[in-house]
């Protein structure tokens, strides 16, 4: 049993932990959500913010546009909004990134041959799983033992005849 | 006989499935071990996989001065005729103060023009000024926009202009002796033939 000392202490240090993150998390939407940022037109915000949320972060990376609080991503978030308010199509900004930084800003990869691979691979993996599991369940099956040859069961009887 | 074929071959079966993993883990090391040498010197750099800006001509933009130098724009590099080095940049960030030793060994044998990323210019004149002037002409880019035409990530950031403003070579790491010696001035050096 945990002594009621200890168990009072880690369930504070919890609530503690619970209390910071529960104080950080505003802080860390209001780097996103800031509302001089956002365009007046509610449809085109949610055009631009669905198009950053395919744009990659390129400095904390893994992190989209619309996510991260670094500068170049507000900067980023910014030129997507005055392209959209310019009216431009999502195949144009996107190609207008592309243009600048790579397929590397595109969180979704393009289909290519360089990355042919990391496409296929899902169904590269439940095949090969699918696979391993067949052959395993094939081998568990037991085999038909062996008849015994009549030396073995000569041996055999002579081993168990009572005495 | 046909017992001692069938245990001989599943014998094999076992060592072959056996080693498969060891030999998987073996090339992993492998791999791994070149791309970590490679990081190290120089020849392979993660970040380095965008660089549309290769072999283009230096996108349009016109920055203002920056203290203690004069600004510049696309139209100043397209009439170079020799290779100049775009720099960017900024007093707030470490990586350009351990950078500014090596660019100013390197500013007499290849020019190098600045670019302020997002500083105030008080500080990124104040800067320079006290690490020695690399720069022989130096541009403030406080919004950030043209560095974003560029396809700058983050600071320092090198791009090799040849003649007629066409970026020839760039890199999104600090640059290095070694760098400058293997890749940069050869490749500056047969730029200007």
């Amino acid at each position: 049993m945990t002594p009621p000392a200890a168990r009072r202490s880690v369930l504070t240090r919890l609530l503690f932990v619970l209390a910071v993150l529960a104080g950080l998390s505003p802080l860390a939407a209001a780097a996103v959500d800031d509302p001089a940022e956002m365009l007046p037109d509610p449809r085109q915000e949610a055009r631009a913010e669905a198009i950053g949320a395919q744009l990659r972060c390129l400095v904390c990376q893994n992190e989209s546009i619309e996510d991260s609080g670094a500068d170049l991503a507000r900067d980023l978030r910014h030129v997507v909004r005055e392209h959209v308010a310019k009216g431009e199509s999502d195949r144009q900004i996107m190609d207008w990134m592309v243009g600048r930084y790579g397929n590397f800003i595109r969180l979704r990869p393009p289909l290519t041959a360089g990355t042919l691979l990391l496409w296929i691979m899902p169904v590269l993996a439940l095949l090969v799983g699918a696979g391993a599991a067949f052959l395993s369940f094939r081998r568990s099956r037991p085999a038909t033992p062996v008849p015994l040859t009549d030396a073995e069961r000569a041996r055999l009887s002579d081993l168990t005849r009572p005495r | 006989m046909n017992d001692t074929v069938s245990s001989s071959t599943s014998l094999t079966r076992r060592r072959v499935l056996m080693a498969a993993p060891l030999v998987i883990a073996g090339a992993a090391g492998v791999g791994f071990w070149r791309m970590l040498s490679g990081m190290t010197q120089g020849s392979f750099d993660p970040h380095d996989i965008h660089a549309p800006a290769l072999d283009r001509p230096v996108p349009d933009f016109t920055l203002p001065d920056q203290a203690p130098g004069q600004g510049f724009g696309a139209a100043d590099l397209r009439a170079l005729t020799r290779p100049v080095l775009v720099n960017f940049f900024a007093s707030w960030c470490i990586p350009c103060v351990a950078e500014m030793p090596v660019l100013n060994a390197l500013k007499d044998r290849l020019p190098i023009w600045g670019i302020a990323y997002k500083d105030k210019p008080g500080n990124a004149a104040g800067f320079v000024r006290r690490a020695g002037n690399p720069y022989a002409r130096i541009a403030s880019d406080l919004p950030g926009l043209t560095a974003i035409d560029w396809g700058v990530s983050g600071v320092p950031e090198s791009f090799l202009v040849g003649p007629g403003g066409i970026i020839r070579w760039h890199t999104a790491a600090p640059l290095g002796d070694e760098t400058i010696r293997d890749t940069l001035l050869p490749l500056a050096a047969s730029l200007a033939r």
